[in-house]
C-alpha cells in the first residue's frame, strides 16, 4: 500500500493546515478571544493527520484533545473548530463545550472525551453496533502514555479483544503526560507491549514520518477491519509545547527539545516531498498562501459568530425533561422572585 | 399471560417484549447468557435472541457502559445489567461523566438502560445490597427509576428501553420473588416520571419507593386499626421527582413521613423535605420526618441488617408521632 503523489500532496495540505490553524489558535489565546486552555499538537501532527488518513469513509474517529490534524483529516473544517475555541452560538457544540468536544456524526466524528481512557470502550461499542446493523465499519481512538494508564484504558481494550472488534487505538507517545515523563507512567518498555496482556496485535512507527505512520496505520485498519480484533498502534512522536499554553514546560531538558525540534515532521515531509519531486518550493508555498486565505476568512467568520444566550429554562438535558424544566422554572426562577 | 407473573418475570418478560417489538435492543452483562443472569433476569433470551443480541461480558463494568454507549450513538438501543448495582460504583464515570451529560453537550442522546439488582434485605452484606440511588439521583441529564410492583417492573422498564436518554433502572432484590401479580394485558407501558398513590388516606402521607412500598402499606394497615389514615405514595421514579403527586397529598394531609432505605444523610428524603419547605410550607401542621437507613455501610449478619433497615415498629412510631401532632 503506496501513498500516491497525490494523496502526499493532500497530506501535506492537511499538517500544514493543522500547524497553521493552530497557530492562529495561539493569536486568539494571547488575545484573550479563546474560552479555557489551549492544548497544542506542535510535532505531533504527522501521528494525528497520518493515522486519520488510513480510514476510509464510514469509519469512525474519537479524538483526544491533542489530534487536531485527525479531525480535519475527517473533514471538520477550520470554522467549526474555531467557533468551538471561542464557545460561539454556531459552533457544533453551541458554546456547551469546546474545540475538539464535539460530534459531527454524518463524517464519522464523534467528541474528544475529557476522561482519559475512557473512549476505548466506546468506540468499540460504536463498531459492536455497526458490526451487528451490517457494515464493515473500523473505529479508530487515540490515546497518550497517560491514558494507557487508566482502567478505561484496560477494560475497553479486553472487551474489544474478546469481542474481537476492529478498532485501532493510536498510542500517542509524546514524553510526557503533563508534566510527568513517561518513565513515571509505564513500567512496560514500550506501550504497545500492553497489547500482549490482552492477545491484541500491535505495532511500533516513527510518529514523525507521516507516510510511515499512514502505512501502518492501513496494515492496522486493514487488520481490524478483516475480523482480527484490535490492533495497538504505538507512534512515538513529541509534545514540543507544555501540557497546555500556561504551561511553560519547566520539567523539560532543553536539549531534548531541541533534538525534537529537529526532527519536525512537517520540515521532513517537505524533504521528502523535495527529493520525489511530488511538490517543491513554490507549489508548497501556494498551498500555504491558499490555506492562509482560508483561515483569514475563517477566523473572521467565526470572530462576527454571536455568543451563545443563556435559555431562561436551560433545555437541552433530555429528550423528555418537561417535569425537570418545570420544577427547574418553579423553584428556581418562581422561587427566587 | 395467565396467571400471576413475579417482579423478576416482570422484567426478563419487558425484556423479551422489547427486543420481539424493536431489533435494535440488545443486551449486554455479565453471567447474562447462558446462565441467564445471576438472578436469572435474562433466562432464555440468549437461546431466543442469539449471542449478537445477548452478549456476555468480562468483568468490566465502565467498559460495558461505555461500549454501550457507544452502541446507542450508533443507533443500537443497549440494556446493561449491573450483576449488583453496587458495582455501577465501577462505571461511576461513564454514567455521571460521559452518558448524562451528552446530549447536553452535543445534541446527540445516548438512550441506554442500566438495570439490575439494588437494595438489602437478602443478607447479602455491604458490597451487595446497597441502594445506590442517591449518587445517581442529583445528576442531570439521568433517569433513575425504582419500581416497587410486578407490574410497574414490566412497564417502566418498556418505558426506560423506548427512552431516548440514560435511564438508571435500580430493581431491588428483595422484590424479585416476593412482589407477584398479574400483569395487565397489551402492552403495559408505565411512563417515566408518574409516581402512584398506593393507598389513599387524609391524615398524613407516607412518601416513599422500591421495597419500603410493602412496609409503608403494611404500617398504613396497622394504622388505620387506629383510626389513622395514611396516604401511600410509591414514588417509581425518583428523577425526574413527580412533586405535584406529592404536593398535593401533603396539601389534602398537612403531614408528611419521608421513608428510604437508603442512607438518611442527603437522600432522597432530603430532597423531599426541601421541596415540602419551599411550596407546602403553608399547608404543613407538623415537622416533616425522615424514617431512613442510618449512615452507615450495610452489615451482614441478620440480626444487624435488621437493626439497619427501616422496620415496621420505627415506621408505626414515627407515623404515630406524626398523627398526635
Ligand atoms: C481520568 C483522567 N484523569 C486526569 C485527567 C487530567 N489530565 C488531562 S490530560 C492529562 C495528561 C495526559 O497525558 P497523556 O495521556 O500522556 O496525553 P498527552 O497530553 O501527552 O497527549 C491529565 C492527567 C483526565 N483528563 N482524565
Amino acid at each position: 500500500m503506496t501513498t500516491s503523489p497525490e494523496q502526499q500532496r493532500d497530506l501535506y495540505r492537511h499538517l500544514l493546515l493543522t500547524r497553521l490553524l493552530e497557530e492562529r489558535m495561539v493569536s486568539l489565546y494571547r488575545q484573550g478571544k479563546m474560552t479555557g486552555g489551549l492544548f497544542r499538537c506542535l510535532g505531533q501532527e504527522a501521528t494525528a493527520v497520518g493515522s486519520a488518513f488510513a480510514l476510509e469513509e464510514g469509519d469512525l474517529l474519537i479524538p483526544i484533545i491533542r489530534d487536531l490534524g485527525a479531525t480535519l483529516v475527517r473533514g471538520a473544517r477550520p470554522v467549526d473548530i474555531l467557533r468551538q475555541v471561542m464557545t460561539k452560538a454556531d459552533a457544533p457544540a453551541r458554546g456547551r463545550d469546546g474545540f475538539l468536544h464535539f460530534c459531527l456524526p454524518e463524517k464519522g466524528l464523534y467528541s474528544a472525551i475529557a476522561m482519559l481512557g475512557t473512549a476505548v470502550s466506546v468506540v468499540a461499542g460504536m463498531v459492536l453496533a455497526d458490526r451487528y446493523l451490517g457494515k464493515k465499519t473500523v473505529g479508530m481512538t487515540y490515546l497518550g502514555e497517560g491514558g494507557t494508564s487508566t482502567g478505561a484504558f484496560h477494560e475497553g481494550i479486553n472487551f474489544a479483544s474478546v469481542q474481537k472488534l476492529p478498532i485501532v487505538v493510536v498510542l500517542e507517545f509524546n514524553r510526557y503526560s503533563y508534566s510527568t515523563p513517561s518513565e513515571m507512567q509505564c513500567g512496560a518498555a514500550t506501550l504497545a507491549d500492553k497489547a500482549a496482556g490482552y492477545g491484541v496485535a500491535s505495532a511500533i512507527v516513527d510518529g514523525n514520518d507521516v507516510l510511515a505512520v499512514v502505512e501502518a496505520a492501513r496494515r492496522a485498519v486493514a487488520w481490524a477491519r478483516e475480523g482480527n480484533g484490535p490492533f495497538l498502534l504505538e507512534c512515538k512522536t513529541y509534545r514540543r509545547k507544555g501540557h497546555a499554553e500556561h504551561d511553560g514546560q519547566a520539567y523539560v531538558d532543553p536539549e531534548e527539545l531541541a533534538e525534537w525540534t529537529r526532527r519536525d515532521p512537517i520540515a521532513r515531509f517537505e524533504r521528502h516531498l523535495d527529493e520525489g519531486g511530488v511538490l517543491d518550493a513554490a507549489a508548497r508555498e501556494a498551498v500555504r498562501a491558499g490555506i492562509d486565505a482560508e483561515l483569514d476568512a475563517a477566523v473572521a467568520e467565526a470572530e462576527a459568530s454571536p455568543a451563545p444566550i443563556p435559555d431562561p429554562e436551560f433545555r437541552g438535558v433530555r429528550a423528555d425533561e418537561e417535569a425537570v424544566v418545570k420544577r427547574r422554572e418553579e423553584t428556581f426562577v418562581g422561587g427566587l422572585r | 399471560m395467565s396467571g400471576e407473573a413475579t417482579y423478576l418475570d416482570a422484567i426478563r418478560i419487558a425484556l423479551g417484549e422489547e427486543m420481539e417489538r424493536d431489533g435494535r435492543v440488545i443486551l449486554l452483562g455479565e453471567d447474562i447468557g447462558v446462565y441467564g443472569g445471576a438472578f436469572k433476569a435474562t433466562a432464555g433470551l440468549l437461546e431466543r435472541f442469539g449471542p449478537q443480541r445477548v452478549i456476555d461480558t468480562p468483568v468490566v463494568e465502565e467498559a460495558i457502559v461505555g461500549a454501550a454507549i457507544g452502541a446507542s450513538l450508533r443507533g443500537l438501543r443497549p440494556v446493561v445489567e449491573m450483576q449488583f448495582f453496587d458495582f455501577a460504583a465501577r462505571a461511576f464515570d461513564m454514567i455521571t461523566n460521559f452518558a448524562a451529560k451528552h446530549r447536553y453537550r452535543t445534541g446527540l442522546g445516548v438512550p441506554i438502560v442500566i438495570r439490575g439488582p439494588s437494595g438489602a434485605g437478602v443478607h447479602a452484606g455491604p458490597f451487595h445490597s446497597q441502594s445506590p440511588e442517591g449518587y445517581f439521583a442529583r445528576t442531570p441529564g439521568l433517569a433513575v427509576v425504582v419500581p416497587s410492583t410486578a407490574a410497574d417492573a414490566r412497564g417502566l422498564l418498556k418505558a426506560a428501553i423506548r427512552d431516548d436518554d440514560p435511564v438508571l433502572f435500580l430493581e431491588h432484590k428483595l422484590l424479585y420473588r416476593r412482589a407477584k401479580e398479574v400483569l395487565p394485558e397489551g402492552d403495559g407501558v408505565v411512563p417515566i416520571g408518574r409516581a402512584a398513590v398506593r393507598r389513599p388516606g387524609r391524615d398524613l402521607t407516607i412518601v416513599t419507593y422500591g421495597a419500603m412500598v410493602p412496609l409503608a402499606l403494611d404500617a398504613a394497615a396497622e394504622l388505620a386499626k387506629e383510626g389513622v389514615e395514611a396516604e401511600v405514595i410509591d414514588l417509581r421514579t425518583l428523577l425526574p421527582m413527580d412533586e405535584e403527586t406529592v404536593l398535593e397529598s401533603v396539601k389534602k394531609t398537612s403531614k408528611a413521613l419521608l421513608l428510604h432505605e437508603d442512607a438518611r444523610t442527603l437522600g432522597i428524603g432530603a430532597e423531599i423535605a426541601a421541596t415540602l419547605a419551599e411550596k407546602a410550607f403553608e399547608w404543613l401542621d407538623a415537622p416533616v420526618l425522615r424514617v431512613t437507613a442510618p449512615d452507615t455501610p450495610i452489615p451482614f449478619a441478620p440480626s444487624l441488617e435488621a437493626a439497619y433497615l427501616p422496620g415496621l415498629s420505627t415506621l408505626l412510631a414515627a407515623a404515630r408521632r406524626l398523627a398526635a401532632y
